[in-house]
């Protein structure tokens, strides 16, 4: 492996690493809720190393809980996921002329804290070559995802032990707006963040996530439209 | 096979199959222009929508608007725009929490 790719990689987990704060107990709380709902370690275990999206594999676990036919399960739990398709196009630009094996490990490996982090580095960094793009990638997901698949085992281990004042449940919120706070630079920006929320809360009462598919939508189009009204001003 | 398991494959499969979509087929061919240009806004367009409606109606609180929520999320969202620090936010969100839920408590 060439020395840069490396450092990139080296780089990623370093800036991965502080994501272990926030993963840890979502993880646990995955594990602590599926072994009430009776499942298995192995297949707690299976869970969160095939899905690796804390909101989604709640959701299932909780459609389940509520007895919904199978198939509704895993289309609402993948509706969930529909906005990883916007985070892959997006990457796209940045890792497509990397090789397609390495394609498919950034797949299975994008999340929403892999994607954050690496999407604000490109931002400050856009000398990086796909190669050292693609290897910071993987070293964020080398800090995050494996920690994933343990917590959720110890959260399944220990259970009722965690104490419900930590409010560990709030930890998820925070960290989405952790992750976007840093990309609120520019007018664009705002206008897209600020149309995605109120539209989000509008729509949150339609099933299988449509209201957020809407609200991405919409916010895109609102940044977009904004900075093509800023260029023609200046 | 049970459920649980037909569940966990399906969801597995379908999930990679969601995130490899864009990167699997465009490869090194380049986006056009407004593509690129929405592309740009995908952050901010997923993550504060997704976010919302967890911090107005909280699971926790069953779903009752909680101020302490409230304050935690305003106090992350001013830390991480101002200082862009993605750990500042986090922590700075989390003490908010504590603080405003003894308050409140």
């Amino acid at each position: 492996m060439p020395r840069d790719p490396l450092r990139a990689f080296l780089q990623g987990m370093r800036d991965g690493a502080p994501f272990l704060l926030v993963i840890g107990p979502f993880g646990l709380l995955f594990g602590v809720v599926a072994r009430e709902a009776g499942w298995n370690v192995v297949e707690i275990l299976a869970m969160s190393v095939m899905v690796i999206a804390g909101a989604s594999q709640f959701t299932a676990l909780q459609l389940m809980r509520e007895e919904a036919p199978t198939l509704v399960v895993i289309l609402t739990a993948l509706a969930v996921n529909l906005r990883h398709a916007m985070y892959s196009a997006s990457l796209a630009p940045h890792l497509g002329p990397a090789p397609l094996l390495k394609r498919a490990l950034v797949a299975y490996v994008l999340v929403d804290q892999t994607y954050g982090v690496a999407m604000n580095r490109y931002a400050i960094a856009p000398a990086m070559s796909a190669a050292e793009k693609t290897a910071y990638f993987l070293g964020v997901a080398a800090a995050i995802c494996p920690p994933w698949y343990a917590f959720s085992v110890i959260g399944a281990y220990a259970g009722a032990a965690i104490p419900a004042w930590l409010a560990l449940d709030f930890a998820v919120p925070i960290t989405f707006i952790a992750l976007f706070a840093p990309a609120l630079r520019s007018l664009p920006h705002l206008a897209a963040a600020f149309v995605s929320v109120v539209v989000a809360l509008l729509l949150a009462g339609l099933p299988y996530s449509l209201g957020l598919l809407i609200a991405a939508t919409l916010a895109m189009l609102a940044g977009a439209g904004v900075e093509i009204a800023m260029g023609r001003r200046s | 096979m049970s459920e649980i398991w037909i569940v966990i494959l399906g969801l597995g499969a379908g999930t990679f199959l969601i995130r490899f979509s864009f990167l699997g087929l465009i490869g090194d061919r380049a986006l056009p222009g407004w593509a690129l240009r929405l592309l740009r806004y995908v952050p901010v367009a997923v993550m504060p929508g997704l976010v919302a409606p967890l911090v107005v109606w909280p699971a926790a609180t069953g779903g009752e608007t909680d101020p302490a929520r409230m304050i935690a999320s305003a106090v992350a969202l001013a830390v991480g725009a101002a200082t862009r620090s993605l750990l500042g936010a986090i922590f700075g969100g989390m003490a908010a929490l504590y603080l405003a839920l003894w308050a409140f408590g």
